[in-house]
């Protein structure tokens, strides 16, 4: 086996300064009725070159040649070819979380530099190394506030990624913690009115998401105001962090949380990705997740090490602030890395080119006879298109010439059947936007548009 | 080493009764069984605290540990030094470093305290194992 | 050397500054493609009002700095690539290269997790199978790889026991957890609503059958242990521990962080117990990262399956996969999307390299390395538990404690001879421990180096504890005032 350095005399070797004879020796404590007799059936042994072949079999069965609209809280963006170059050296990929700074030193200054680059975007004091992803770094914000204010009901908006939701309840079912949804008004954007009649003196939190999960830009001066009047906090989740670049961070929110994933992270079928939270300095001994701080070592001379670790699960255990032990460390470097590259300039030109491209698309989309754009207020680089007819039709017509079209929202929001949320990033050129208003065109040609083009959406409530 | 007007409990803080008022701290063996204190957390002004049960907690970097109170009553007053100073714990731990005073509800409970002597004895006792 | 050639000294990739120190104005590592179409201004498309204006402080540096800044600050890094890296209970083994290749393949890299299952027949294949092949290894009936790390496997494991014993009329209130065990595991049983019971080990840091008697009342969900235990000692009377647990209505969680020491050798299903995690970052190869990302998936007999969260890959009787949310009894989602498929995909790579065979010789090569390390350190160091070991060894340090250095010091001038340190103070029953694992990865060469460096450190500190005491003096920077961190956090850059 190419992965094992011991030579069969050294092993016998071994076994003999042990005093043993042969390796069984070794499990012979293990009692004979557990042991497994049996081999294991799995794979292999294969050399590198059948290693390879197995996964280029399974790459080709992909939609690896397909462009791709498809956002919904995983975005495709160009990576630069430093990000995996930087990543693969082993020195970075191949270490422990930095318990022992003085031989991780790098490690955490990137870590910090994540911190500070986050906290930067969001407009926030402090920022942790990163969590799992953003559904679990909403989910430990929400528990996190549930500490802070000791109160036991959360709001949310029914317009955070469904997923989240769905995580956020598996998390706080036994915590006898309640949580309500609060609706989208017509126009995509949370429900002030409705938020307002949520709130209540056991409101913990209230979870925004923005841009959200329509697309739609969410304005959070009123919303702060009204939520902070009763005294909950303000937990804004963000997705898709490049919209931070060109749009005003949410100053007046209480925890900043989300993915990081669009920051030099592949897609990847959902994952590894990289959460983010960041909050107030009169918060930190409630946040979760590992934090670098900065010192100086014996001789005065700066350096980084983790911090703050008595929140943490190995030192104060049953009572820790969560369970989390990792954090995303390589994909946090992978972000660090995207955005230093980027940097200023750079973001803020992606940003709006993200930004002028979907609304190019969704102009072409919207100049289609049928066709409409049912959510009128700003949005980044996603929106919400009504379908001229049924939208999983028009989806396979877009199949046919490898473009994956968006995500039906009909599986997540039944009210919104028929709707498709589409998202263009820089990765769909222009030639691909103009041929998926072609196809619509063509459909709405084939198919007779249903009599009423649209109804107002947004009301109800599932 | 340790103050004879104080009196000190098996968790090692100690008490220094002045009429019904206690100033209640914890003392040099503790400090130095922890290490680098680098945060305290404190009750507020007008709390209660009930013998034998915590009231804060004492952290250095690598471990967390409960303060339990050695008598009865209201929170009278907090040693906000503490709070951008915690190393004063480690310094000072019998004066300058206490932690909180507390208006007694039952001073009896002091006399179950340790004296300094029987204090001294006892981590002696500790420390032989 | 002049003290305004600061930066040329012989060292120069051992001062480098903050990213956002090198950063001026008009710089930027990336240049973007020309615009294909006329374009509206930000402020006509967001309004004015939503319109961000600035980053303050955010980095501006071209793409050379970039790449020398990160390939300078991993050189003050210590890897697996590096050198032996015996972090006990973490498993640091070698991460094959053929695994970062393959999980950058266009198509398992780029696939999007909401694109349709009949176009993603290779991802989810890849899913499946990596399912499967931890299904044989452990015995168990089904495995979920959505746990993001092994925290969040225990978490779903003890949630499912919940909503089993739920479904059977009580969830009771208490987990039974040994004083050995790591940390997450009571932090995860509080996290599901239960609360902690601790276990106290018997004088050969095992469970006490007896004390697992009392404890194991009718207001107790089940135990939550680990096997090997954290002291590396097989839990020789697993079988009659998970009996007794199941003869009282419980069920039994297993930490599976040491799986390295079992594979083929012993199967946790085979020994009674219900639902574990595995750690992929462990024992199937994934780079730890630096601290993730991990994987933690979580493995179950039928009896648990149901619980599962959701949604399941699953395959038809033709052949096709798919994802399966019509899971009624499912303790729900822990995460986004089906897990951190990118890990799934280097673990399926490392298994099938090694077949069921190489994974049993890796194990045999990881508990040989554990004991010949144990047995030639024990006369110059303590060894608590004198029990045949498994993948990793307990040693403390109770005889330097004596002359003032403890397990800490002797770590830090470890790395005075070039390894990086095991494990320190863990377990917490064993006071000043030594936690050593020096997994399969390890050649018997580098192990007789490492000894050698162990035995003159213990040389040293009989001699000149004071070099010990003021390790390390090798590195780039001395011991780090951790203190003045805690008490003052500066948590990012300012201007």
């Amino acid at each position: 086996m190419r992965y094992l350095p011991n030579s069969p005399r050294d092993r016998e070797e071994m076994l003999r300064a042990l005093g043993h004879s042969s390796i069984e020796d070794l499990f012979s404590q293990i009692p004979e009725q557990i042991r497994f007799k049996g081999r294991l059936d799995l794979p292999g042994p294969l050399s590198e070159q059948e290693v390879l072949e197995l996964f280029q079999q399974a790459s080709i069965q992909s939609t690896r040649e397909f462009a791709s609209l498809l956002g919904a809280g995983a975005y495709s963006h160009f990576r630069p070819a430093a990000v995996d170059a930087l990543l693969s050296r082993g020195e970075f990929f191949t270490a422990y979380t930095p318990y022992q700074a003085e031989l991780a030193q790098g490690t955490l200054q990137a870590m910090f530099e994540f911190q500070t680059l986050i906290a930067q975007l969001t407009g926030m004091e402090v920022a942790n190394a990163s969590l799992y992803d953003g559904s679990t770094a909403a989910t430990e914000a929400v528990l996190m506030a549930l500490r802070l204010t000791r109160r036991n009901r959360v709001v949310v908006a029914r317009t955070l990624h469904p997923e989240y939701r769905e995580v956020m309840a598996t998390y706080v079912r036994h915590l006898g913690t309640e949580i309500v949804e609060v609706p989208y008004s017509p126009s995509g954007r949370l429900d002030l009115a409705a938020l307002e009649s949520e709130l209540s003196a056991e409101t913990a939190a209230v979870v925004i998401q923005s841009p959200n999960f329509l697309g739609v830009i969410e304005r959070f001066s009123e919303i702060s105001e009204i939520i902070h009047r009763s005294g909950a906090l303000l937990i804004v989740t963000v997705t898709e962090p490049l919209s931070l670049a060109v749009v005003n961070p949410p100053a007046e929110a209480d925890i900043v949380c989300g993915e990081a994933q669009s920051f030099g992270v592949p897609v990847a079928f959902g994952g590894p990705y990289v959460g983010f939270l960041a909050s107030r300095d009169k918060f930190v001994r409630q946040m979760p997740g590992r934090l670098v701080g900065q010192t100086v070592d014996a001789e005065g001379r700066r350096g980084f090490v983790l911090t703050l670790a008595t929140r943490e699960q190995h030192i104060r255990r049953e009572k820790a602030t969560s369970n989390i032990c990792t954090n995303q460390s390589l994909c946090a470097l992978a972000a660090t890395i995207y955005l230093c590259l980027l940097g200023k300039r750079g973001l803020k030109a992606l940003a709006e080119h993200n930004l002028a491209r979907a609304h190019y698309a969704a102009g072409q989309l919207a100049a289609v006879p049928g066709v409409s754009i049912p959510f009128g207020a700003p949005y980044f680089n996603e929106f919400v298109v009504k379908a001229p007819g049924n939208a999983e039709a028009l989806l396979d017509e877009m199949r046919q010439v490898e473009i994956l079209g968006g995500v039906n929202l009909g599986r997540f929001y039944p009210e919104l059947a028929d709707h498709l949320l589409v998202c263009v990033t820089e990765t769909v050129s222009k030639a691909v936007l103009d041929r998926m208003a072609r196809i619509y065109k063509e459909f709405v040609a084939l198919r007779p548009a249903p009599a009423a083009a649209s109804h107002p959406v947004g009301q109800e409530k599932a | 080493m340790y103050p004879e007007e104080f009196q000190y409990t098996k968790d090692h803080e100690w008490i220094r009764v002045d009429g019904d008022t206690g100033t209640i701290g914890i003392t040099d063996h503790a400090q130095k069984e922890l290490g680098d204190i680098v945060y305290v957390e404190l009750p507020n002004s007008g709390d209660q605290v009930t013998a034998t049960e915590t009231f804060g907690t004492v952290e250095s970097v690598k471990a967390v540990s409960e303060i339990y109170s050695p008598v009865t009553g209201e929170v009278t007053a907090v040693n906000s030094k503490l709070r951008d100073h915690p190393e004063l714990l480690n310094s000072d731990p019998h004066a300058g470093a206490w932690l909180i005073r507390v208006q007694l509800s039952n001073p009896k409970e002091v006399a179950k305290l340790m004296s300094s002597e029987e204090y001294e004895a006892y981590i002696r006792e500790a420390e032989s194992h | 050397m002049k003290e305004h050639a600061r930066h040329a000294r012989q060292h120069i990739t051992r001062d480098e500054n903050l990213i956002f120190e090198r950063s001026s104005p008009g710089k930027c590592g990336v240049d973007l493609p020309a615009p294909d179409f006329p374009a509206a201004s930000t402020a006509e498309l967001l309004g004015d009002d939503l319109c961000r204006k600035d980053i303050p402080g955010f980095p501006e540096v071209s793409e050379l700095e970039v790449i020398r800044h990160f390939t300078r600050l991993s050189t003050w890094n210590y890897g697996v690539d590096t050198g032996l890296y015996p972090l006990g209970s973490c498993t640091m083994k070698y991460n094959p290269r053929i695994n970062e290749v393959v999980a950058r393949l266009d198509g398992l890299a780029t696939d999007h997790p909401y694109a349709p299952a009949d176009l993603t027949q290779g991802c989810l294949k890849v899913l499946h199978d990596t399912a499967l092949c931890l299904a044989e290894i452990t015995g168990m009936d089904a495995v979920s790889l959505q746990p993001s790390a092994g925290a969040q496997g225990e978490l779903s494991g003890i949630l499912m026991i919940q909503a089993c014993l739920a479904g059977r009329g009580n969830p009771r209130k208490f987990i039974l957890i040994p004083d050995s065990a790591h940390g997450t595991n009571p932090a995860s049983v509080t996290t599901s609503g239960y609360q902690v019971r601790n276990l106290k080990s018997d004088a050969h840091g095992c469970i006490d059958l007896a004390e697992l008697d009392r404890a194991m009342t009718d207001e107790v969900a089940g135990l939550m242990l680990t096997n090997p235990n954290t002291l590396g000692i097989f839990e020789v009377r697993i079988r009659e521990i998970c009996d007794l647990v199941h003869r009282k209505g419980g069920l039994v969680y297993m930490d599976g962080a040491n799986m390295n020491a079992l594979m083929g050798v012993a199967r946790p299903a085979d020994f009674g117990v219900d639902v574990m995690h595995l750690n992929l970052h462990k024992t199937f190869t994934t780079p730890h990262g630096g601290g993730g990302p991990g994987s933690g998936p979580v493995a179950v007999k039928k009896v648990l399956e149901p619980y599962l969260p959701s949604p399941m890959v699953v395959q038809a009787p033709d052949g096709t996969y798919s994802l399966d949310y019509d899971r009624p009894k499912s303790i729900g989602r822990v995460r986004a999307f089906y897990g951190n498929f990118g890990m799934a995909v280097r673990a399926l790579a490392y298994i099938a390299a090694n077949g069921g065979e190489g994974l049993l010789q890796t194990t045999q090569d990881a508990v040989l390395n554990a004991n010949y390390v144990m047995r030639r350190l024990q006369d110059v160091y303590d060894l608590p538990y004198n029990e045949p070991c498994m993948h990793e060894c307990v040693l403390s340090d109770r005889r330097q404690a004596a002359r003032g250095v403890h397990t800490i010091d002797i770590a830090k001038r470890l790395i005075d001879y070039g390894f990086h340190p095991y494990t320190t103070a863990f377990p917490l029953i064993v006071p000043g421990a030594m936690m050593i694992e020096p997994t399969e990865s390890a050649s018997k060469e580098e192990l007789d180096e490492f000894i050698e460096a162990m035995r003159a450190v213990a040389e040293e500190v009989d001699e000149d504890p004071e070099i010990v005491l003021k390790a390390p003096r090798s590195t780039r920077v001395s011991r780090m005032d951790e203190a003045n961190a805690a008490r003052k956090p500066v948590l990012r850059w300012k201007p």
